[in-house]
């Protein structure tokens, strides 16, 4: 297991974000995380990567407990995320900005080998032509490979992408999709929020369901498609799953 | 001219504007002009310092000049009541500024923006006060160097003359040192955490401990130019040590020339000691040159705020590469 969250409780004051959600992640699989706004999706990645602590509950990787540790810990580690609000170091050329994340994490490079592999990197995202560019100035679907260049540049062992399609126009999703099957190839473990239900269904090895803090479902996307918690409390329409699994 | 050259243009420029003043009043053989270089030079080391923390790492520090302040209390003190040579004083202190600056990155860099700011104007109100307060120090009247103590160097006109030989020395490293961080992998973590200190934690960069190595890097050189300065007045006081003001006019000098880069703060430095001297001698801005760096500063921060360097570079793209 290259992940383990055990029973993680997470509260922002009142509101319970995440409640006891346990699981566990083998290496090399794509994991699907869907569930309704709010579910707490990106509260469970923040957790994951130290940005917050969970009031109870563990986070093993790569079989250390992890939990509390800071970010940079765990990007050293292995670790590498997107942000769903994506923050790009604006007055950074792109070519800088995938260089910090070859640089500080997992795959600590100088910065030469660094210069190297952020142009590998860029060349697979189709932002080359845009290496020298500000990234302030790039739009939001560039801006979104940005996020995922430098987080692949870090060459990590567990990559969490947080809706990286969203906004993108069909042919976007196509190329990013093709993307994501290109770094889990490279033997890279993925665990993806999404909302384009083709995507993830298409792309996962297994998905995971949350709703209001809690893990509700979890299975292959056909047993998810076809589970009924999960119809109700997200994908509404029992026929939608059905057409989506085909691709429709 | 090979690539290599080429990549580093900007140090050559840094490099060569500074040994430009520091000859000038050589050549010249004027003695004026000596002191006129050596509180421009002093200016651009301070700006530049200043600049590895406020431009690199984006952390504004208004109360900088505690670092020279404090340095230069060392310092002096080393000469004056332990009988150093000035090289020694000079690195007691640097590292004295050095150390302070660690003690309090620890306990004031994991404050952000505007309360990291305000605690740095805090810090030098309290060092002085505790100055003020301290009788190796000399307490509110200081300390004044024995005229014996330039005879080591051949008389007060040989020891004035050396004193600018260090600063003209000072300044080039410091100029060298502003370069290597700027193009380093140290500075590129330093950049990210200035433009995202939370995106810079998790791509990996240790932010703290970068934070505070920016820190001690923009004190040491200060500290040591305090040193060099005091030794060079001949006597020390918490007014003339801790002056707000001098942090302020860093400030400005760092923005007028551009922050965040290696080139910027030298022009900036130079550019406003120019313009300072200018508004002494004018009768009519004498009083008002502090008011009229108010203004300028609200100028750039309105209409170039990346300083003269971070307008040529925005204005013309192809220069970014080799013009930092
Ligand atoms: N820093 C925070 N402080 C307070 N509340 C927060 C914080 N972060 C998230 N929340 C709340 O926690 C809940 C879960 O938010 P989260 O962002 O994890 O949802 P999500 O599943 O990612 O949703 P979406 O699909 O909209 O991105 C929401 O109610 C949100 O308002
Ligand atoms: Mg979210």
């Amino acid at each position: 297991m290259i992940l383990q969250v055990q029973g993680v409780t997470k509260r922002f004051g009142g509101l319970q974000a995440l409640t006891q959600v346990t699981f566990d992640l083998p290496e090399g699989q794509i994991l699907g995380l869907i569930g309704p706004n709010g579910a707490g999706k990106t509260t469970l990645f923040n957790v994951i990567d130290g940005v917050y602590k969970p009031e109870e509950g563990r986070v093993i990787f790569l079989g250390e407990d992890v939990t509390g540790k800071k970010p940079y810990y765990l990007a050293k580690k292995g670790l590498a995320r997107t942000h769903q609000i994506v923050r790009p170091l604006n007055e950074l050329s792109v070519r800088e900005n995938v260089m910090v994340g070859a640089c500080f994490g997992h795959a600590g490079a100088n910065l030469n080998t660094a210069a190297k592999i952020a142009d590998e990197v860029l060349d697979l995202l189709g932002l080359a032509p845009k290496a020298n560019a500000l990234a302030g100035s790039l739009n939001v679907a560039q801006k979104k490979r940005l996020e995922m260049a430098r987080a692949i540049a870090s060459q990590p062992k567990l990559l969490l992408l947080d809706e990286v399609l969203a906004g993108l126009n069909p042919s976007e999703i196509a190329s990013m999709v093709k993307t994501v099957r290109a770094v889990r190839d490279r033997g890279i473990t993925i665990i993806m929020i999404e909302h384009v239900m083709s995507a993830i269904m298409n792309l996962s090895d297994r998905i995971l369901v949350l709703d209001f803090g809690k893990l509700i479902a979890e299975g292959t996307p056909e047993e998810i498609a076809n589970n009924e918690k999960v119809i109700q409390a997200y994908l509404g329409d029992p026929k939608l799953a059905e057409r989506l699994m085909k691709g429709e | 001219m090979s690539k290599k050259f080429f990549q580093h243009t900007s140090l050559w420029l840094s490099l060569g504007t500074v040994l430009v003043i520091g000859l000038w009043p050589i050549v010249t053989h004027n003695a004026l002009n000596r002191e006129t270089a050596f509180t421009v030079l002093s200016a651009v080391a301070l700006a530049s310092s200043l600049n590895i923390l406020l431009g690199y790492t984006g952390y504004v520090s208004f109360g900088h000049v505690v670092f020279f302040g404090f340095g230069g209390y060392v310092g002096f003190y080393t000469i004056n009541v332990l009988g150093w040579n000035i090289w020694m004083a000079m690195l007691a202190g640097g590292i004295a500024a050095a150390l302070l600056a660690y003690l309090l990155g620890v306990a004031i860099l994991r404050l952000r923006g505007a309360y990291f700011a305000l605690a740095t104007i805090g810090i030098n109100e309290a060092v002085r006060a505790f100055i003020n307060n301290f009788a190796p120090f000399g307490g509110p009247t200081g300390m004044t160097l024995n005229f014996k103590v330039y005879k080591a160097y051949g008389g007060a006109m040989h020891a004035l003359q050396l004193v600018f030989y260090i600063m003209v020395g000072l300044t080039l490293i410091v100029t060298i040192l502003s370069y290597w961080v700027r193009t380093s992998k140290f500075g590129l973590g330093l950049l990210a955490i200035r433009e995202d200190e939370d995106a810079a934690e998790v791509m990996g960069v240790i932010t703290p401990s970068a934070k505070n190595w920016a820190f001690v890097l923009s004190a040491i050189i200060p500290g040591m130019v305090g040193a060099i300065f005091f030794f060079k007045n001949g006597t020390i006081e918490p007014g003339l040590a801790f002056p707000l003001r001098t942090s302020i006019e860093m400030i400005v000098m760092i923005m007028l020339g551009g922050q965040g880069t290696v080139l910027g703060p030298i022009l900036g430095a130079a550019g406003y000691q120019a313009m300072r001297d200018y508004l002494l001698v004018s009768p009519l801005f004498k009083n008002l040159q502090l008011a009229i760096s108010g203004i300028l500063l609200l100028l750039i921060v309105l209409f170039i705020p990346r300083g003269l360097v971070g307008w040529l570079r925005q204005r013309y793209p192809k220069v970014r590469r080799w013009l930092i």
